[in-house]
């Protein structure tokens, strides 16, 4: 899409942006005089917020700042818990499908965080502090996924929220069924290309994983119990992430468009002692909510999405609100990195659109997500002793004219908006360095290859930049999204 | 809400829901006044306590303590705001139902030189989209072919003719404000990576390869335009049997004449060059559709007085260094630099975040009045359509929206909706199936 020596660049100066951005102390922080919105216990207007190391120590109208703290001064603005955003693709290198086998239970969203997705900045830019990194729904169990935090410019081995359990993907309906794309010339269409068939290759996989677990559990009991020379059973990269959703080890965050098919996976998780954690977009969540609502499962949805695809036909902007009266516990989600920086935005149509309170609007976004991935002790409402995670907006952040100021993670501001304007002629003259060296070089690389321009010295053989454009643009066509 | 002085056949109209489609009675003369909100005409200051007088069709009074007619069903406005309404420039409504089912989706042919297609054509009155789209204030839209960005195909460089309408009707005849205001031009970008759908990849073109194909695209258009030239010469000076009949050449004639202009669909700021270049050279009326990097090229787009159809502004910035909020600042950029402004969904399904896209830009410099012109008006004059929309005038079609608040705000309902004078329901199959599944009780465990 994009010139080579752009990307180069941006990702030269993408990786030296964390180093202006946030080299702050995060030992004692305190926001004064904001509109808190709570979420758990109200509203409090002209309130502070007390962090200390990195979790939220205080929260009131009448605290006064300790001795050496750092202060925000967020007068006539409002803050927030930190967006927690329940289904997201970004920070992800390369596609996120492993578009192969119907079960790729083995692949891990882990494994290939990208630290320096810009697309993290501008989610964070959102209000955005969280998110579940997921696989595609390419197949109906898809890869291992993870959620983390936001925390642009630490490494990948950094954005992990610690203590999440991991998560895998599961995929129901058009997509595992291949119904939207056509098979690649020369090869056979893939099984299975029916609902009944994204079933049967659950249901198949589940019966497998069962029949290893006891195998395992088997022997870990004859260990136990001291018997010797026991030969282990071979392990299964493919069963063992199955036997941990059996376990309660790891979360199904299944994708998932008719009622029908919601009702399916209730019954296979049934069968096999499991439960559905959350219902991925769940459009026709409205039609069976009460089901949803009795078998545990909390459903993360769209605000408006509706009509991109046959099975999205039924899809009404009043599912969130609809679900929610039923009992479920609803969040909005965003499924692209675009949609993750306005979800206070797509939160704040539930008002609109099946009358949700503006307080269970931020749930939406906030604590109810928290609660979909299990970090609801850690994240998602403005409490003592709550992870210091915040969004801080200009104004009452369900109208659409609310800009965000600054976004805070673990008490370290991540993101500030004001910092961010001031960087951009900076960054612009870094960038203008690195395109004339860029053009140098490839003038000096033009003038070794024509003899009779030869210059006196040869050049270094300029090292090839790494390219990551392709992911990027696979990402946003295909996305496994949707 | 309250409401007064009206009869039994407007209070079904409005409030039963059972406009599923509207009591659609063209033939027969009807006046309604809404009075008693607080009228934006966009004309001036808002008017409080303001009437909207509306005659077969029309408006035919705007002001405060107008005399209300005594034929006149009152719609009591009290507390509430009436705006015209909501315009979207840019869409496939009609022509597209569920983007994924290309059954259902009319929006790009084959071939790259369709200038004889005709988006009006093929809109479907029954849309779902069209009831959906107007709850939320937008009553009328252009649909335009080649536009769409979810399907595969790109519809061609010269994709057809946009076609305006509004969001009710039994016909197109009947919607139709009108078959034809703008070419639609996708400008050939210059891609060295193109996105290859056959392998799934991003494929590495040389640029002199992409230059050579994009140069050849660039000199087929100039032949184009250059032979509807010829056309209209021969077709003005000479016999019938001087010239065959060419449904395209035909079809371009207004175009190299400037009494259609072009959409243009450009992003990059090289191809937005390129496309202003071309249409300077070749003396066309461009408007320029989508223009992401727009605010890279203010300067040329002032001079040259070419007004810009914004892509959502909702959008992620074109390149990875691109300041984050880009695509929310360059709405009121533009505006200052004097350069008319227009926002468009670009698409069928978020038509109805028209005014989700406005407020955004609000957020971010753009003058609140600005926006509502930007959503309102300034595309009626973009389109050459103002004789008749975008403002509460006199004289005007009587497209309006009673709102219970800003119209741009994301929580705002729209209230009243009146589409060519006439009462128009707000109810859709979103709602429908809202109150069915509402009603649903508790399964029995």
């Amino acid at each position: 899409m994009k010139p080579t020596i752009f990307r180069t660049a941006v990702l030269l100066f993408a990786a030296c942006m964390p180093l202006a951005t946030h080299a702050q102390n995060p030992g004692t922080v305190f926001i004064q005089n904001a509109t808190v919105l709570t979420v758990t216990h109200g509203n409090i207007e002209h309130g502070s917020i007390l962090i200390r190391d990195g979790k939220i120590a205080a929260v009131g109208a009448d605290l006064k700042a300790p001795e050496g703290a750092a202060i925000i001064d967020a007068t006539g603005q409002y803050v927030m818990p930190g967006i927690i955003d329940c289904h997201s693709h970004i920070a992800v290198d390369g596609s996120v499908n492993e578009a192969g086998p119907a079960v790729s239970s083995m692949a891990n969203i882990a494994d290939v965080l990208n630290p320096d997705d810009i697309n993290i900045y501008r989610d964070l830019a959102g209000g955005v502090t969280t998110a579940n990194i997921l696989h595609g729904s390419a197949n109906p169990i898809g890869g291992q996924t993870i959620v983390i935090k936001l925390r642009w410019g630490k490494p990948a081995s950094e954005l992990p929220f610690q203590g999440a359990l991991p998560g895998i993907k599961f995929a129901l309906g058009e997509n595992p069924k291949h119904s939207n794309f056509p098979t690649p010339p020369g090869l056979q269409p893939r099984y299975p290309a029916t609902r009944l068939g994204v079933e049967e290759v659950i249901r198949q996989a589940f019966i497998e994983a069962r029949e290893y677990k006891k195998q395992w559990d088997d022997y870990n009991q004859r260990k136990a119990a001291g018997e010797q020379n026991l030969i282990p059973p071979r392990r299964n990269v493919q069963l063992d992430p199955l036997v941990e959703v059996m376990e309660g080890k790891r979360y199904v965050h299944a994708h998932c468009y008719r009622a029908d098919e919601i009702l399916m996976l209730i019954r296979v998780a049934n069968e096999f002692g499991f439960k559905v954690r959350t219902f991925q977009h769940v459009l026709e969540g409205y039609k069976i909510a009460d089901e949803i609502a009795a078998a545990g499962a909390g459903g993360s949805t769209f605000s408006d999405w509706w009509a991109y695809k046959m099975e999205a036909f039924d899809a009404i902007p009043y599912n969130a609100a609809l679900m929610a009266e039923r009992g479920v516990i609803v969040s909005v989600n965003s499924d692209d990195a675009q949609e993750a920086r306005q979800l206070n935005q797509e939160a704040a149509k539930s008002m609109k659109n099946g009358g949700l309170s503006a307080n269970d609007a931020l749930k939406l976004i906030t604590l109810n997500p928290a609660i979909q991935l299990g970090i609801d002790a850690r994240a998602g409402s403005i409490d003592v002793g709550k992870d210091a995670d915040l969004a801080i907006y200009n104004r009452d952040p369900l109208s659409v004219y609310a800009v965000v100021q600054k976004t805070l993670i673990d008490g370290q501001v991540y993101f500030d908006r004001q910092r961010d304007i001031a960087e951009r002629a900076t960054l612009a003259a870094e960038k203008q360095v690195l395109l004339d060296k860029e053009k140098k070089a490839a003038e000096a690389k033009k003038a070794e290859e024509n003899p009779e321009k030869k210059p006196e010295t040869k050049p270094d053989k300029k090292k090839k930049p790494p390219q990551d454009g392709g992911g990027a643009v696979a990402r946003g066509v295909a996305g496994g999204a949707l | 809400m309250k409401i007064l002085n009206f009869s039994a056949r407007a209070l079904a109209l409005i409030l039963a829901g059972s406009l599923a489609f509207p009591a659609w009675t063209q033939s027969v003369a009807t006046t309604y006044a809404i009075k008693g909100g607080k009228v934006f005409t966009l004309t001036g200051p808002a008017i409080e306590n303001g009437t909207v007088l509306i005659r077969d069709g029309k408006i035919a009074a705007v002001g405060a303590g107008i005399a209300i007619p005594a034929d006149a069903q009152v719609i009591d406005a009290t507390g509430l705001e009436v705006y015209p309404g909501m315009f979207d420039p840019v869409t496939q409504i009609g022509l597209n139902e569920v983007s994924a089912v290309s059954a259902t989706v009319d929006v790009s042919e084959l071939g790259d030189y369709n200038p004889e297609l005709v988006a009006a054509t093929a809109v479907n009155p029954a849309s779902a989209h069209i009831p959906i789209t107007r709850a939320n204030g937008i009553t009328e839209v252009i649909a335009a072919p080649g536009t769409s960005g979810f399907d595969l195909q790109s519809g061609g460089l010269i994709a057809g003719q946009a076609s305006a309408f509004n969001l009710t009707g039994w016909t197109m005849d009947e919607m139709q404000i009108n078959r034809s205001v703008a070419m639609v031009i996708n400008w050939p970008s210059i891609q060295t990576r193109p996105f290859d759908f056959a392998t799934f990849s991003i494929k590495e073109k040389p640029y002199a390869d992409v230059k050579k194909e994009y140069d050849k695209s660039v000199n087929a258009l100039g032949d184009w335009m250059d032979r509807a030239r010829h056309f209209a010469q021969a077709k003005e000076k000479g016999s019938p049997a001087f010239y065959e009949r060419d449904l395209k050449l035909e079809s371009l004639v207004p175009v190299v004449q400037r009494k259609l202009p072009v959409l243009v669909i450009a992003d990059e700021a090289r191809d937005i060059r390129n496309a202003v270049d071309f249409c300077t050279k070749q003396n066309l009326r461009m408007i320029l559709g989508s223009g992401a990097e727009a605010w890279k090229v203010k300067e040329l787009l002032k001079e040259k007085k070419i007004p810009v159809v914004l892509a959502p502004t909702n959008r992620l910035p074109e390149q990875e260094d691109t300041p984050y909020d880009k695509p929310y600042t360059e709405p009121s950029e533009l505006f200052a630099a004097g350069i008319p402004i227009a926002f468009s969904s670009f698409g069928t399904a978020f038509s109805r975040r028209l005014p989700q896209y406005a407020g955004t830009a609000v957020a971010y410099g753009l003058p609140h009045e600005e926006a509502l012109k930007a959503v309102m008006l300034n595309a009626a004059q973009i389109f050459g359509l103002a004789d008749q929309l975008g403002t509460l005038e006199p004289g005007k079609l009587a497209n309006i929206i009673v709102t219970n608040g800003d119209p741009l705000e994301i929580q705002t309902q729209v209230r009243y909706l009146f589409i060519k004078g006439q009462p128009t329901s707000t109810d859709n199959q979103h709602r429908e199936l809202y109150e069915q599944y509402r009603k649903r009780p508790q399964p029995a465990r």
